[in-house]
């Protein structure tokens, strides 16, 4: 079987690749897409802890699995979260004609 | 057999994300997020935990990457080959190099050893979902609701001229 670490090591790389886009890129668009990749990362995190932890720790019966419940969460806010940054680069590429964040400068000091 | 599934799973998703943060076509990325994705989904299958696998592949394999492709048509297309990436990448590439190392290494040493992933029965998740996490999921709605009205509202084109 595969140990939780493997799961654990899979979703920080995938956290990172998330974070490098986040960084680096400069389209709004792309930088969601990042973001979604991080979530996706600590669900995967979420998950593999719940079913390789939960039922260990109370030995028979399958009690603790706060896990699954807080990754449907993590979804649901993903799921909004998406909705109003895509809002919002639709209403930035209407005023400013352009999805480049490094163009939308307005409160920069 | 469940470590071939696990690599060709891994591979997939790890190939996924680095074409979204690779790929110059911005729809390219869209699809190769959605790769990610619906691996991810398989990532699940194999922990045992289907209903999270089931609602994977609905909200992201279906809504997510559909809004993510509506939202690219609505913006124009032809600017983004033109939107390069940052020219401090090669800092962000060494900062998330940085960040592996602390995570992976933080995650080896305090390895669990000889566990198994296990099933909790779709019942009881639901059972727990609807008395223990009842408010939360009572506020998720209400945060879903507010988010798609604030949605609305600020990419609506307002009669007054905003």
């Amino acid at each position: 079987m595969v140990d939780l670490v493997y799961f654990q090591l899979l979703s920080a790389a995938l956290f990172v690749i998330g974070m490098y886009g986040v960084l680096a890129r400069r389209s709004a668009v792309l930088i969601v897409m990042s973001i979604e990749l991080m979530l996706n990362a600590v669900n995967i995190n979420l998950i593999a802890a719940a079913s390789h932890l939960g039922y260990r720790s109370v030995g028979e019966a399958f009690t603790n699995f706060d896990g699954q419940i807080i990754a449907i969460f993590v979804i649901t806010v993903a799921a909004a979260e998406l909705g109003l940054a895509l809002a919002i680069i639709l209403r930035i590429y209407r005023n400013r004609g352009s999805v480049n964040v490094d163009e939308v400068d307005l409160m920069k000091w | 057999m469940s470590w071939i599934l696990f690599i060709a799973l891994a591979v997939l998703t790890l190939g996924g994300g680095l074409g979204v943060v690779a790929t110059r076509n911005v729809v390219h990325a869209a699809l190769a997020l959605l790769l990610s994705l619906l691996a991810v989904a398989g990532i699940y299958l194999i922990l045992f935990a289907e209903f999270l696998a089931i609602v994977q592949v609905l909200i992201y394999g279906g809504a997510i990457t559909i809004v993510l492709l509506f939202a690219i048509m609505l913006t124009r297309t032809a600017e983004y080959p033109r939107i390069t990436d940052n020219r401090q990448w090669p800092l962000a590439a060494v900062a998330s190099v940085a960040t592996l190392a602390v995570l992976a290494g933080s995650f080896w040493t305090k390895a669990a050893v000889d566990t198994q992933p296990h099933n909790p029965a779709l019942t009881d998740l639901a059972n727990s979902l609807f008395t223990r996490w009842a408010i939360p999921f009572e506020i998720a709605s209400l945060v879903l609701l507010v988010a798609l009205i604030g949605a609305i509202i600020i990419a609506r084109e307002s009669e007054e001229g905003t």
